[in-house]
């Protein structure tokens, strides 16, 4: 093997690659690698593909259940959601390339997660995202925000998937490092799915799907590094999406495997070429040869290096049955994509390339993997804050105002702007559009459907890690209670700053104890995920945000629950505690400007309490709207049913006892509002809630605020706001500050 | 009724549409591959669904107009068999040059998803027959774009002919308030001179069911269920 260029220490830093972890690579090989060996190694052993700081950490997560049928570790988690058809869903972040350069960043983390499912089979029928920005006062969010939405429609509205929901929230945390998160859900009958393990030695390795160009070349290592002021300069490591040869990929993978001829399949995202040769071969105990001269290349000349670290988009790796090979490329030919047998599995264990006659690397494919470095890395706990009293924090302005400020706040205000550019209603299944709880799709000809969501509050996670974590599942769990689903597991994506510094690492390590908790309580396993780590630049973090996407099942989609009040004159019910918790919530930031305090404590027990009464009252027809409570407490949710209605309401004086503002806007968690259309609903759902409390097992509460009527929402000593005055304040922040109004 | 839906590479509505068919005729419509060059025999309809044919690339529906299957789409119209061109489809049409004009990017330069109400156009076609005239309808929108613009003379030729088979509107009629493209004199859908070629921007195939956002678009597809062959 030729040894050219020799092995510098600036070459090895280039790779990102630490002093010790290049030791590692010495004793692991007992030689120096070959450059294309340094890259392989580069693309394996960085955070993104390693997870060598997370992983650790990562362990003590929940991740079973007797309807989970693939739990992490694959290209995307596996549910059973009866009738013989499974779930498959994950979502995956695509920050750092997402900043660079925005429409493409957004566009290859869409196709990325729609091809990790697709890869197991399954035909994808929605996708979701989280999205954080900077403050919309610095010079570049803008900009951002137009081209990553733009990016995500773009993508998803040709592949031809709804974009049903999804949450976008800005803060000057995440000036420098967006959060783009994108989450793809797909259905197959649940024993169709396909794996990445290779079987068979002598089977011949096919490549699918578009050619192989120089785009993305060190992308997955770009991703694992903190930005400076060069980030720009970074863009030629940002990949190119095609939606259009993703679609005919999906449709050609899913005739391809509908003949049997697939044995094993690995889509080629991070680090190409090289992860997903490594991990079929890795899964399968067999070593793996490729030979690159077989590689479709979109240019001239490309080096063994470039190939095996390029990450052109639209790509898979698959072990063939050799029996069906002609049926295979026939199928191929038709979707005009490349088909091309570029390698084959070996009894040696060893992973090979050869390029041009020569051997470019030779190297022991489980230890690329399983040696990868593992790091215990040092923590310490994010202090904690003082607990604030509301009766301290007198409010600045009258509640009406308040409100009407929450609700065209940045993070409160209609996400319309977003929505509407993304194509939510094709495959005809989208039984509930974005802009609910979850939303809710039917699957097939139903009558069973999927509750999805995706949640995290970030100023929760930075006050206090722990209960941000917790609060991120239990907020996922309620919502997809409040559309009549019953929550099933989730995806985590976890968004966090540099992991070699003591307080950014404590964030990750108990954010994932406190959703690992709430997993746990609630029955509501983690079963895929990504870890997003050094979203960081020049030394400050972004805020902690690990975003959970959250599945449900709903046995008939027919009798799904919405938020909009549906009559006048039904009443209005608030279920759960209200202590008026103000501390970092959306009120004490937008209209007390302050970012202080701890967060609303989350009772996981009462949690699952609540939500099995809330489930059981939807199952029974006794509520006639349900909506959860979360940032902005019970006067924004009650303001977003009426708008949603078009129906107003009226709330009596509240029986707690605490100040107004506290009562209208503290953020208590485990609590839902909810309309019950007759008395005998009402006496029903009082006789429910009395029955729990007589077991003695927790407090219930159950409060009648008032009820709905008219085309106004009065709040108790407040004038009415008319409906037309919330939409207003609701609906135009955002349209208002893209075009340059605000 | 028997009818046929293209599928090229990259649409991706052609279930839906077939989905809408079924329900509403009884019969499985059969799909054709763009490379194939015949429509089987006795096809009363042809429908080139929405989607984004060939990625969109170098034009909206300017490399499906050319695929093989078009010159018999082409010859069928020709015959004075029914044509529909959804989205898409309505983009291809106008690239074959079996509907006048084109569709530029919308006004607002944005793609748009949304429901969105119509006022049906004339009554007395194989696609409206369901509709009473000057009925609002609301249905789904979902293109980037879908900005109707023809010369002068064609649309004074369309107007003239009462070839407008769909105008953008808002809930109360109001056509100008309600177009969300651009598109002139707020045409969301046109037809060809002698009735038989449907394109329209909105899409009615995903409007077939109460839970999934009203049954709006049903009656395109029950107008075109009672057809009962070329008189």
């Amino acid at each position: 093997m030729k040894n050219t260029p020799a092995m510098t220490p600036e070459l090895i830093a280039q790779h990102g690659l630490k002093p010790d972890e290049y030791q590692r690579i010495l004793t692991l090989i007992g030689r120096e690698p070959t450059l294309t060996e340094l890259g392989i190694f580069s693309a394996m052993w960085n955070e993104h593909c390693s997870y060598k700081s997370s992983r650790l950490h990562l362990r003590g997560l929940p991740t079973k259940a007797p309807w989970v049928i693939q739990g992490p570790g694959e290209n995307a988690g596996v549910i059973d959601i009866g009738d013989g058809l499974a779930c498959v869903f994950k979502m995956e972040s695509h920050n750092h390339p997402s900043y660079i350069e925005p429409y493409q960043g957004a566009t290859t983390g869409v196709g990325g997660i729609l091809r990790d499912v697709f890869t197991m089979g399954a035909r994808p029928i929605a996708t979701l995202n989280a999205l954080r920005f900077g403050s919309p006062d610095h010079p570049k969010t803008r900009h951002l925000v137009s081209g990553v939405v733009a990016g995500i429609g773009g993508y998803g509205n040709s592949f031809g998937v709804p974009t049903v929901g999804g949450q976008m929230g800005f803060h000057s945390r995440y000036d420098g490092n967006i959060l783009v998160n994108a989450m793809a859900v797909g259905i197959a009958k649940s024993d169709e799915i396909f794996y990445a393990k290779a079987t068979g030695v002598g089977n011949p390795i096919v490549y699918l799907g578009s050619k192989t160009g120089r785009d993305g070349i060190h992308g997955a290592t770009m991703a694992s590094a903190a930005f400076d002021d060069s980030a720009d300069e970074k863009r030629p490591t940002v990949q190119v999406g095609d939606p259009f040869a993703e679609k005919l990929l999906l449709e050609a993978c899913l005739e391809l495997m509908k003949t049997g001829s697939v044995i094993a399949i690995q889509d080629m995202g991070a680090a190409g070429l090289t992860s997903s040769a490594v991990e079929m071969g890795a899964k399968g105990d067999l070593g793996i040869e490729l030979d690159l001269d077989k590689i479709p290349c979109r240019e001239e000349g490309m080096t063994a290096y470039e190939m095996m670290l390029s990450e052109s988009q639209e790509r898979m790796l698959m072990v063939l049955d050799p029996a069906k090979e002609k049926q295979a490329e026939a199928i191929f030919i038709k979707w005009g994509l490349d088909f091309a047998i570029v390698g084959k599995t070996t009894d040696t264990l060893r992973f090979v390339v050869k390029h041009q006659g020569e051997v470019m690397a030779d190297l022991p494919i489980k230890e690329l993997g399983d040696e990868a470095p593992l790091y215990d890395r040092p923590y310490v706990e994010t202090p904690k804050r003082p607990v604030l009293e509301a009766a301290n924090i007198p409010s600045p302005v009258s509640n009406r105002e308040a409100l009407l400020k929450l609700i065209g706040s940045p993070d409160l205000a209609s996400k319309r702007w977003v929505w509407e550019q993304y194509d939510h209603l094709i495959l005809g299944n989208t039984v509930q559009q974005p802009g609910g709880d979850a939303a809710v799709v039917r699957v097939g000809e139903g009558p069973r459907g999927l509750a999805l969501t995706s949640d995290v509050t970030p100023r929760y996670c930075d006050a206090d890690p722990f209960e941000g974590g917790k609060q991120a599942v239990a907020e996922a769990y309620r919502n997809i209670i409040a559309v009549g689903g019953t929550p099933k597991a989730i995806t985590d994506n976890l968004n966090f700053g540099n992991p070699e510094r003591p307080e950014y690492m404590g964030q990750l390590v108990y954010c994932i104890r406190g959703l690992g908790e709430a997993c746990k309580v609630l029955d509501f396993p983690v079963v895929s995920g990504n870890v997003s780590l050094y979203n960081e630049t020049n030394g400050r973090g972004i805020l902690p945000t690990p975003t959970i996407g959250g599945v449900g099942v709903l046995d008939d989609v027919a009798k799904s629950m919405s938020l909009a009040f549906k009559a006048e004159d039904e009443a209005v019910i608030l279920i759960g505690e209200t202590t008026g918790w103000l501390g970092s919530s959306s009120w004490l930031a937008e209209i007390a400007g302050r970012e202080e305090g701890a967060p609303p404590p989350v009772d996981l027990v009462m949690e699952k309490l609540i939500g099995e009464l809330v489930h059981g009252l939807i199952k029974d027809g006794l509520v006639t709207a349900v909506h959860d409570l979360s940032d902005g407490g019970l006067a924004v949710g009650l303001a977003e049913m009426a708008m949603a209605g078009g129906i107003g309401a009226t709330i009596a004086a509240m029986p707690f006892g605490l100040p107004a503002h506290a009562e209208l806007f503290g953020e208590d968690q485990a609590r839902y509002l909810a309309t019950v259309g007759s008395k005998d609903a009402l006496d029903e759902i009082s006789r429910r809630v009395s029955a729990i409390v007589a077991t003695g097992e927790a407090l219930v509460l159950m409060t009648v605020l008032g009820k709905t009527g008219g085309k106004t929402l009065t709040l108790p000593g407040e004038a009415p706001i008319s409906l037309a005055e919330l939409e207003q304040a609701h609906e135009n922040w955002l349209p208002a500050y893209m075009a340059g109004e605000l | 009724m028997k009818s046929a839906v293209i599928t090229f590479p990259g649409s991706n509505r052609e279930g839906d549409v077939i989905r809408a068919l079924r329900r509403a005729t009884g019969h499985e419509p059969v799909s054709i591959w763009h490379q194939d060059m015949d429509l089987p025999k006795g096809t009363d309809l042809v429908v080139l669904p929405g989607g984004f044919s060939y990625g969109d690339y170098l034009r909206c529906g300017a490399i499906a107009s050319r695929a093989p299957v078009m010159d018999a789409v082409r010859a069928h119209a020709a015959k004075g068999g029914l044509v529909l061109g959804i989205c898409n489809g309505f983009q291809i049409l106008v690239e074959s040059g079996l509907l006048p004009g084109v569709l530029m990017r919308n006004a607002g330069l944005k793609f748009i998803c949304k429901m969105q109400h119509l006022k049906v156009g004339r009554t007395d076609t194989s696609f409206t027959s369901a509709y009473t005239e000057g009925q609002i309808i609301k249905v789904a929108i979902a293109h980037g774009e879908g900005n109707y613009v023809a010369d002068a003379d064609t649309i004074a030729r369309l107007e003239g002919e009462n070839r407008v088979a769909f105008r953008y509107c808002t809930a109360d009629g109001d056509t100008k308030a309600g177009n969300p493209n651009g598109s002139l004199n707020d045409i969301a859908g046109i037809y060809s001179e002698r009735l038989n070629v449907l394109g329209m921007m909105p899409h009615p195939e995903n409007l077939i069911e109460t839970l999934v956002g009203g049954i709006d678009g049903r009656g395109l597809f029950e107008s075109l269920s009672a057809f009962r062959g070329a008189a």
